[in-house]
């Protein structure tokens, strides 16, 4: 079930997000981004494979090592969200340039001819 | 005794960042000490990369076992992050501090005041990069990578205006989409193999599943559309041309860096994990980088000569470099391999003198207007109104004379035409291929020939454009000391790669020959522990 509830999230976040990128406008390129970014990042969670009530390390000796939750992926997943933040921030300052500089929030930085 | 040397790895990584870092600490003004810090701190990495460079030339002529490994933290090796210098990291690590060099050289003229922290930008740049050659690790590659690109997004927007703004805004987007891609496909190949240290994926490629390894595959090839975009492969890298052109020159001449990082990473991926003992996944992907190589090679040749503007005719040149390469690898043969690493050397520090180079002949000249022009605009020329042009005993200015050489050795190079090394890369990938002779050797043949007279033609007009043939309203060429030094510095190393070229093309070789075992790497790396 919850595997099902996850891919569907996933599912969800990257069809919104890939429409969204591939929008007109500024704004909207960079909510598809964002979207984009959460469904990865659900993505990389679910590649250590989905348990719950499993701890993620071991206090003494690693006996069983099935018995565990795998660390890496919460580790990874993370480091990519504080980059995704980061980089996000840093789209939104050119894209609030762009504005200023162009005029326009349209992507090509001008109008689209009527 | 503790060997100091030991640590020389990740001086590379560590020399930049804390020199960025102290950087931050200083007000704008402060540009003297600026310069100095980043100057000292390039011309510190340059060493460390050319001892490291030394010891892999020298420590195994055989063209073996040479790849140092550092621990970080000293935690063994699939468990802790790996630094590996072998002969294509190290190779790569000297590339881009030679070309860092010359190009910091040449922004210290004027370009470093263009807009805010520029230096601590550039060195943070390096360090993404040498990070990304140096990692064994696929998650410190992204952490790398990353670095790498938020400070290319910096540089990109560096000196601002409206059509850096626009070429930065989709930059970013693609770049980000990319990151997003590898992510997946590293986390796709985590899900499948339980690693991400590069060697012990190696490793793990041969003996998964069969079931697992349609999966793998699927990882694998959504990590490298994510470096194929990075590399500009057609039909990924149409963002290439208007952000490469757009940018400032400084930033354009070390973004033909970041390209390269793409290249490496796709040569030392399929070649460790998809080489010959890959079991099922022998040569994933091969098909797919001759192909896109032979469409990037194509591209880019058009684009060179259909460009109109030099700093244009260069972001071709940046294609048609990494386009050379990716086919070379996708033929599948060391020699071939040899002879494109050696090319990529030459060409890489061409591909940059040519941006520097372009943005000193275009100075000053208005770009719009060129644009508003016809395209045979100078062949319809009044023949009475023309009289200035034909005075005789026209004196060339030292700056034109110096400039025209670089253009000479630019335009040699991208195009690969004796007496210079791109010509001696060519050649051997020529030769290889020749040894070969099947289709897909022949297609790279007639791809790597016609490259190399688009390169001329296009890189010729554009030269004579712009140093025999200049509007009379634009103004006279002026080249500053520093800037002749930086551009100096990086086309006297492709006339010093010439030179040695049998060395140079050895090495390239030895370097091919060690990429195609990759179980010396793997026991490299993981030495004991396995």
């Amino acid at each position: 079930m919850t595997e099902i509830v996850l891919a569907i999230a996933i599912g969800v976040l990257s069809t919104a997000g890939i429409w969204l990128l591939l929008r007109p406008r500024t704004f909207q390129v960079i909510m598809g981004l964002s979207l984009l970014s959460y469904a990865v990042n659900l993505f990389i969670f679910a590649m250590g494979r989905l348990r719950s009530g499993a701890p993620p390390v071991t206090s003494s000796g690693l006996a069983r090592p099935e018995l565990y939750d795998d660390p890496t992926p919460q580790a990874l997943v993370l480091t990519a969200i504080v980059i995704s933040f980061a980089l996000t921030a840093l789209f939104l300052v050119v894209l609030l340039a762009a504005r200023g500089a162009t005029g326009s929030d349209h992507v090509d930085g001008r109008e689209p001819a009527e | 005794m503790i060997a100091w040397d030991v640590h020389l790895i990740i001086l590379p990584i560590l020399l930049p960042m804390v020199m960025a870092a102290v950087m931050l600490l200083f007000d704008e003004r402060r540009r003297r000490l600026k310069s100095v810090i980043s100057l000292t701190a390039m011309a510190a990495i340059l060493i460390v990369a050319l001892i490291l460079l030394y010891e892999c030339l020298t420590g195994a002529a055989d063209g073996g076992d040479t790849a140092r490994v550092y621990h970080l933290g000293d935690w063994a090796a699939p468990y802790g992050i790996v630094l590996v210098a072998d002969r294509l990291s190290t190779m790569m690590v000297a590339l881009t501090s030679v070309l860092g060099a010359g190009v910091l050289a040449f922004a210290l003229a004027r370009w470093d005041r263009a807009g805010p922290r520029f230096h601590a930008l550039f060195l943070f740049l390096i360090m993404g990069i040498n990070g990304a050659f140096l990692t064994g690790d696929l998650f410190n590659l992204f952490v790398f990578f990353e670095i790498m690109l938020a400070a290319s997004y910096g540089l990109a927007l560096h000196g601002s205006g409206e059509e850096r703004i626009r070429a930065g805004l989709t930059y970013i987007a693609i770049n980000l989409t990319a990151s997003l891609l590898f992510l997946i496909g590293v986390s796709v190949i985590y899900g499948v193999t339980g690693t991400l240290n590069m060697a012990d994926l190696a490793l793990k490629v041969r003996v998964i599943a069969e079931t697992d390894r349609g999966l793998l595959h699927v990882g694998a090839a959504v990590l490298g559309t994510a470096f194929l975009i990075k590399c500009a492969a057609w039909p990924l890298g149409f963002w290439l041309a208007p952000t490469y052109t757009a940018a400032s020159a400084p930033a354009a001449a070390i973004f033909a860096m970041l390209s390269k990082v793409g290249v490496y990473v796709l040569l030392r991926l399929s070649l460790l994990a998809f080489g010959d003992q890959a079991a099922g996944s022998a040569h994933f992907g091969q098909g797919w980088l001759l192909a896109a190589g032979l469409a990037t090679l194509a591209f880019g040749t058009l684009g060179i000569i259909a460009a109109r503007d030099l700093a244009r005719a260069a972001a071709y040149a940046v294609m048609v470099s990494s386009g050379t390469v990716l086919a070379a690898a996708g033929v599948g043969h060391p020699a071939v391999l040899g002879g494109a690493l050696f090319y990529l050397i030459g060409s890489t520090l061409a591909c940059g003198a040519l941006f520097l180079l372009a943005e000193v002949l275009q100075r000053g000249v208005d770009s719009g207007a060129q644009r508003e022009r016809a395209v045979f605009d100078d062949e319809y020329r009044d023949p009475f109104d023309d009289d200035e042009r034909n005075e005789p005993g026209l004196v060339i200015p030292a700056a034109v004379a110096a400039l025209g050489g670089a253009l000479l050795i630019c335009t040699l190079m991208v195009a690969g035409l004796p007496p210079l090394s791109g010509f001696i890369g060519k050649l051997a990938m020529l030769d290889g291929l020749a040894n070969a002779l099947d289709p897909a050797s022949i297609a790279v043949m007639v791809a790597l020939s016609i490259s190399s007279l688009g390169g001329l033609i296009g890189l010729t007009r554009l030269g004579v454009k712009a140093l025999w043939a200049r509007d009379e309203d634009a103004p006279e060429l002026v080249v500053g000391a520093a800037e002749l030094a930086g551009m100096g510095g990086l086309l006297a190393a492709c006339v010093l790669l010439a030179i040695f070229g049998g060395m140079g093309l050895i090495y390239a070789e030895h370097t091919a020959e060690w990429l195609g075992r990759p179980d010396a790497y793997i026991e490299a790396v993981l030495g004991a522990s396995r």
